[in-house]
């Protein structure tokens, strides 16, 4: 007998899984707590200018904002001496109402220059305005935001706090992610068309003729992907191999756009991605036992007849899971779209990567990431309760 | 008679340099019963996809209905095909697989339904109907499958080693099924097997294939008692084969000397010819060791095995001619291994093959 008592089997087993759930709590859950964290946490008003905030609580909105607020303001500036806080600080509400770093700018000069009670509308007139007031009320209220969140789906709250749409020359987040949507969708169908019967003729050969296929496919998974997104590039451009090629056999007079358009990501996503979509197939397809289709045929079906009866909703188990590796790859893809596609073809991680690392605005990059996860998620959702349904189910 | 439902006329087929069947002729007529017996790789499978369409012969003429079929696809044939390991679609459910022929036919839904139920009755399978294929056992199976292959009416019915993968006490039941369907509805069919047995209880006709070629066509009796060839006394049951020369041809007995001398005497039939070199069949159920008068052949030895099998005792005699595999009733239980006994047989229990 192995082992032991059940509970003590449990125990080395969990055991032998510790490096995997460390592994994965530190480089997976924990970023995505993080970010996700990230995108909803607003903590600097409330945490840099704490006078402030407890007076900003107890404003009434109506009375003007200098004379409630303002003393407490300039007592917070000149008790912090974190100059990082007050930046971000100043980042923070420039991004909720424009001015403010000009103004925050003179202000801070201003109480750090002088002792005893400031009338901040002397400082600078635009104090006289409650909207700057309401701007730091707003952050000063919680140390949790939606606004990133909002902000993602091209939403905001106006000053009264209700949500409202913003404009389409403000924010275009919808419309990338509907891009984002559009492309992966292109791809996954480009991937079923030319994956199924990639699939169907690896399984329908045998011996060297199917690792021959498989190898095909599989060869470009072992090649980085920033090499394959470079080769369609160098394929792809006006004097590429392909363009060169028309252009010599005469069936085009200029060379077809292929690089920097929808067109070339698609071609270039497609290829990277075909993989995921013909393995699972395949596994599917060799997994049907031979005779169905014979059978099929002697019972009166014609070939078409029988692969449309038989094999193909036998089948679409493995079409379903391509589809959704290669649609879930597909949304999250960057490189691809960033070197090969033009400016209105980048996709909703080019947008993540540009407010995580062009901008430093980590609370937009986790919200983003967020709603794209959110939709991941929906997705996978969708196709479990497909799979799992009674008809595709062997 | 009218001319045969089934005829393969000088049907070759050959796979790349390999020839698996040679200058074929076989005739099959409406309402038969015939199996296609043979070890694997002899070409009887590749008759059955031939005649279903699955192959197409490298020569000669099929000929179903007195239409040539050579060319034609599987659908167009109009052959319910029973296969080995069932080939039921698993996505679909029991009535759905066996409509599934109608649907391809188009027969309207009521009437569809109708006869699907009629099929299951057929086979036992009515209160089955919604079931997924996976969650009846073999037997249940390859009955949805008989349905399935029977519920269109086709011309001819083809199964390839359709019991093979049945337990032994659910392939004697189903060997009786199949018969019996054959009878009620007077079906044609072609079955395809390797278990002689099988074979003889269910063919009107038997055709004993080996390399491609039929070594022997006839009523399972025939192919019993009268095996044309070495090969076929060997496959048809176990026997044994006792080598000699023909030394006198009498007119009721012939005369058969063995190597060592011994003396066999067997029924005078038209093509013995004295001189000739003979091989005879005995079957091991006719040797007897007790003799009487008309057992006219006797050859004393010892008992070298002994194996109670139930209902027989299967006794190995070794004598100075030949070894001879004896059958016996029970009631023999008393010979023993190095005990004395003697073989006797009629003139008739003897076949002189070829």
């Amino acid at each position: 007998m192995r082992g032991g008592t059940p509970l003590r089997r449990h125990l080395a087993a969990a055991l032998m899984l510790m490096p995997l759930v460390v592994f994965l709590g530190l480089f997976f859950v924990w970023p995505i707590i993080t970010m996700l964290s990230e995108a909803v946490s607003d903590p600097v008003v409330v945490k840099t200018l704490p006078a402030t905030t407890e007076a900003a609580r107890a404003w009434d909105r109506q009375t003007p904002g200098a004379g409630a607020l303002g003393q407490a303001l300039v007592d917070d500036i000149r008790a912090t001496t974190d100059d990082q806080a007050m930046g971000d600080v100043v980042r923070r509400l420039n991004s909720a109402k424009s001015g403010f770093r000009t103004l925050m700018m003179k202000t801070l000069s201003a109480a750090r220059g002088s002792t005893g009670p400031l009338d901040l509308t002397t400082v600078d007139e635009r104090w006289k305005d409650n909207g700057y007031w309401e701007a730091i009320a707003a952050a000063a209220q919680s140390r949790y935001t939606d606004r990133n969140l909002l902000a993602a789906l091209d939403y905001a709250r106006n000053p009264q706090g209700s949500i409202e749409a913003l404009p389409p020359a403000a924010s275009n987040n919808a419309d990338i992610f509907k891009r984002t949507f559009v492309i992966s969708g292109l791809v996954t169908l480009m991937c079923i068309a030319l994956g199924y019967p990639f699939a169907m003729l690896a399984a329908s050969v045998t011996g060297w003729k199917r690792q021959l296929l498989l190898g095909a496919v599989l060869l470009p998974l072992w090649t980085s992907l920033l090499v394959r997104t470079a080769a369609w590039f160098i394929l792809l451009q006006d004097r590429g191999m392909i363009n060169s090629t028309l252009l010599g056999l005469g069936i085009i007079s200029e060379p077809l756009p292929l690089l920097f358009n929808r067109l070339g990501v698609v071609i270039a996503m497609t290829h990277v991605l075909l993989p995921f979509m013909v393995l699972p197939i395949f596994s599917v397809l060799i997994g049907i036992p031979g005779n169905l289709m014979p059978a099929a045929q002697s019972l009166g079906a014609s070939k078409l007849r029988a692969f449309w009866h038989v094999l193909l909703p036998l089948s679409l188990r493995g079409v379903a899971s391509g589809a959704l590796l290669v649609f879930m790859s597909a949304i999250g893809y960057y490189i691809t779209p960033a070197l090969i596609g033009g400016p209105r073809d980048q996709m909703i991680s080019s947008i993540i990567a540009f407010y995580a690392t062009g901008t430093a605005n980590w609370g937009m990059a986790g919200a983003l990431g967020i709603i794209l996860l959110a939709a991941t998620l929906a997705l996978y959702a969708v196709y479990h309760r497909l799979t799992s349904d009674r008809a595709l189910r062997v | 008679m009218s001319d045969p439902y089934i005829l393969f006329q000088n049907v070759s087929k050959s796979f790349g340099p390999l020839t698996v069947i040679k200058d074929l002729d076989l005739a099959i007529d409406k309402g038969e019963f015939v199996s296609l017996l043979g070890p694997s790789g002899s070409g009887k499978t590749t008759i059955l996809m031939m005649l279903a369409g699955f192959e197409n012969p490298t020569s000669g003429a099929v000929i179903v209905g007195g239409q040539h079929v050579e060319k034609l696809p599987p659908h167009k044939r109009n052959m319910g095909v029973v296969f080995q390991s069932y080939a039921l679609f698993p996505h679909m459910t029991v009535a759905e697989n066996v409509a599934f022929p109608l649907n391809m036919r188009g027969v309207a839904k009521p009437d569809s339904a109708a006869r699907v139920q009629r099929a299951l009755d057929m086979v036992q399978l009515g209160a089955y109907k919604e079931r997924k294929p996976s969650q009846l056992s073999g037997g249940q199976q390859q009955r949805v499958a008989l349905a399935r292959a029977l519920v269109f009416e086709p011309a001819v019915v083809l199964m390839d080693e359709p019991l093979g993968a049945l337990d032994k006490q659910l392939r004697e039941q189903m060997q009786l099924d199949i018969r019996d369907l054959h009878k009620r509805l007077g079906l044609t069919i072609v079955f395809v097997t390797h278990d002689q047995s099988e074979a003889l209880t269910m063919s009107d006709r038997i055709a004993v294939f080996n390399h491609g070629k039929i070594e022997q066509i006839g009523k399972p009796s025939d192919i019993y008692d009268h095996p044309k060839t070495r090969f076929v006394a060997e496959f048809i049951g176990e026997t044994n084969l006792v080598e000699g020369t023909i030394t006198k041809v009498g007119k009721d007995r012939t005369t058969i000397t063995l190597k060592q001398g011994g003396k066999l005497v067997v029924d005078t039939r038209p093509g013995l010819e004295a001189g000739a070199a003979a091989t005879i069949s005995i079957r091991p159920e006719r040797i007897h060791f007790d003799r009487t008068a008309e057992r006219e052949n006797d050859f004393p030895g010892t008992v070298l095995d002994r194996v109670y099998h139930g209902d027989h005792i299967r006794v190995v005699l070794e004598t100075r001619d030949q070894r001879f595999i004896v059958k016996t009733d029970r009631r023999m239980a008393v010979l023993d291994e190095g005990d004395k006994a003697s073989a006797s047989f009629t003139a008739n229990a003897c076949w002189v093959v070829g």
